[in-house]
């Protein structure tokens, strides 16, 4: 008998006994089953979700969300206002990017009513959907540390959130719910000095990008607590609608902005990359919303550079009444893809809206996701899914 | 500033100018061999239980028969790969609402369906429908799936077992709606407490907010120019 033969013998019963002491001890200690309900009030949340997670010691039983806290019923309400009155309301559906959700909406009544934008509103659409993206992907990016416990990232994201939002509110007047689309082209026009100081501020989101390169990504604790953490094959994301980054950190290479040319947006004048991830853990979905956040300052770049002249309003009536019809309407949003199905009869204002919002369908893989995981996974695996309230309840 | 102002955004890839036409009953209006092929292989598959489609602006509406309607959607996915779950809602065709702000629901009014009920793309035969929406991830194209639900009894087959994604969608068409669906794994509440009672995207549910107030906007709204001949009816 050789030595190794020897040692894989020895292992072979130190093995056998570790489990059956195993089971001893898990017969011994028989623990009984408990129920935590996290949140409503949640940091990891963005709002108000409640979990309810049933334990078996430190591991997730089965996990069921209660959405329901912020609905609005903004489905209602819609069918009762005229078209240039639903962008308030739409709005507040996903707040941290609120021109974003205006554009699908529209962009679907435009299509309705058979008009497109000029180019330069277009373009102008484009790069303030674009500060959208990176005013709600920036705060994910620190608050993703946050909920590991490093505490520093997201006060550099704040800082930095609030010279994109600095810009948003100097081009449209609002800091947070702009309102500035309008069927057929945008409010106003930049103004003077504001490409120069886009330029800035798309700089330091870079520079921003890289401190949570070196300050996260590189990090060991950071990277063993996402890492195969939460995986998400590419055929369950698909089955359940999962969308944006979420898809992309999957191995699906699929962004509305590059696939989808008919969409009246400048994205088709841009030059950027879409980045995927084979993982499809919470890690992939942290490095893919990195990469993307570099992209988009690039396109806001490139999209200032050959910003046409030219008018910013279509001709439109000024009574708006759009005809009888049916469209839908998906952008690529900073959480997800995000549609409208605008039904109209022919009135001022929509008979139908249906809102599908990007929240709702990659929040309603948490039972899926979270079964079977340890309660200190759940935190970071929300995180990383990364969903707005006020876009799962609308 | 390099692009000349006088660029006419109008790419050949633009049928969007056709869109205002009024009601077309179902005739493509412009000639899309590919969606075309999609409906082709549908009805070959599934003959009559495909009543009707409807193709504009690079967009696809399909009807289908209600006892089809999970096999038809696990059909889009596995054969023509349609396997991204867009989203799932109903919809109510009722003649109810208007933007007038007066009162539109009276609780004493008899209920009946109004004649002129419009469908939508792909017709229709009843008030309810489910719209389900998915998507080819790989050719990039949607499809819109129709399908009609009787008004007394509104029932219709799950399909959270084709697409798990469908299982949040058609609790929260249940509860706005009221619509079964059959086989579902457990139709709870999603959004609305476990009290309530009635379901609010019907058209005949009221807005309470305007049956208690008149809408502040219709009240001191100044005339718009060309509207002054409609405007002696204030509501109170």
């Amino acid at each position: 008998m050789t030595v190794t033969e020897t040692a894989s013998e020895w292992q072979k019963a130190a093995y056998i006994a570790g489990q059956a002491a195993d089971a001893r001890v898990n017969v011994e200690l028989e623990t009984e089953g408990m129920t935590l309900n996290i949140g409503p009030q949640h940091p990891a949340t963005h709002g108000t979700l409640r979990i309810v997670v049933r334990l078996d010691g430190e591991q997730v039983l089965w996990a069921d969300p209660v959405p329901g806290y912020m609905h609005r019923g903004y489905e209602k309400l819609c069918e009762v206002r005229k078209y240039p009155q639903v962008t308030t309301l739409i709005n507040r559906i996903d707040w941290l990017s609120s021109f974003a959700n205006e554009v699908p909406f529209i962009l679907a009544a435009e299509e309705l009513l058979g008009v497109e934008a000029p180019p330069r509103a277009q373009y102008i659409r484009t790069i303030l959907f674009e500060m959208a993206r990176l005013a709600n992907i920036t705060l994910f990016l620190g608050d993703m540390g946050a909920q590991l416990g490093a505490v520093t990232p997201v006060f550099y994201a704040f800082r930095d959130r609030e010279h994109v939002l600095d810009m948003i509110e100097s081009a449209t007047g609002g800091r947070f719910h702009p309102n500035f689309d309008r069927v057929g082209g945008i409010k106003d026009d930049l103004p003077k000095g504001w490409i120069a100081e886009a330029k800035d501020v798309m700089e330091r989101v870079r520079v921003f990008c890289d401190q949570m390169d070196q300050l996260l990504v590189g990090n060991e604790i950071f990277q063993t607590r996402t890492r195969g953490i939460g995986v998400v094959p590419s055929a369950v994301a698909l089955d359940y609608g999962l969308s944006g980054a979420n898809l992309r950190a999957s191995g699906v290479d699929w962004d509305l902005r590059r696939d989808d040319p008919t969409i009246p947006m400048a994205w088709k004048h841009a030059d950027f990359k879409v980045w995927t991830h084979p993982d499809g853990d919470s890690f992939a979905r942290y490095w893919v919303r990195l990469q993307e956040t570099r992209e988009s300052t690039k396109i806001i770049d490139q999209l200032l550079d050959d910003l046409p002249a030219g008018p910013i309003m279509t001709k439109v009536p000024r009574i708006i009444k759009i005809p009888e019809g049916e469209a839908y309407v998906q952008t690529e949003n900073p959480l997800g893809v995000m549609g409208y199905y605008v039904v109209s009869k022919g009135d001022l204002g929509p008979f139908r809206v249906k809102i599908r919002t990007p929240s709702f369908n990659n929040i309603s893989i948490a039972p899926w996701i979270l079964r079977g995981v340890y309660v200190p996974d759940v935190i970071t695996i929300l995180a990383s899914l990364y969903f707005i309230l006020g876009d799962i309840d609308r | 500033m390099s692009d000349a102002p006088t660029e006419t955004p109008d790419a050949p890839d633009a049928p969007a100018e056709e869109a205002p036409v009024a009601v077309q009953e179902s005739t493509p209006v412009e000639s899309d061999p590919v969606r075309e092929a999609i409906v082709t292989q549908l009805s070959g598959a599934f003959g009559d239980a495909i009543i009707d489609s409807h193709i504009a602006r690079g967009d696809l509406w399909v009807r289908v028969a209600n006892d089809k309607w999970a096999e038809v959607v696990a059909f889009c996915k596995a054969t023509l790969g349609f396997r991204f779950f867009d989203f799932l809602g109903g919809m109510d065709w009722l003649n109810n609402t208007n933007l007038s702000g007066e009162k539109v629901w009276d609780p004493d009014a008899e209920k009946a369906i109004p004649a002129d009920m419009s469908t939508g793309y792909a017709g229709g035969d009843s008030r309810f429908q489910v719209l389900c929406r998915l998507f080819n991830v790989d050719t990039h194209m949607g499809i819109t799936l129709k399908v009609d639900l009787t008004a007394d009894a509104p029932t219709v087959a799950t399909i959270s077992h084709v697409f798990a994604g469908a299982d949040w969608h058609e609790r929260e068409t249940w509860e706005m709606y009221g619509f079964n669906f059959d086989g579902h794994p457990g139709l709870r509440h999603l959004y609305l407490p476990g009290s309530f009672e009635g379901f609010p995207l019907r058209k005949d549910f009221p807005l309470l907010a305007r049956e208690i107030k008149p809408w502040p906007g219709l009240v001191d709204k100044e005339p718009m120019p060309g509207e002054e001949a409609d405007e002696e009816e204030v509501p109170e």
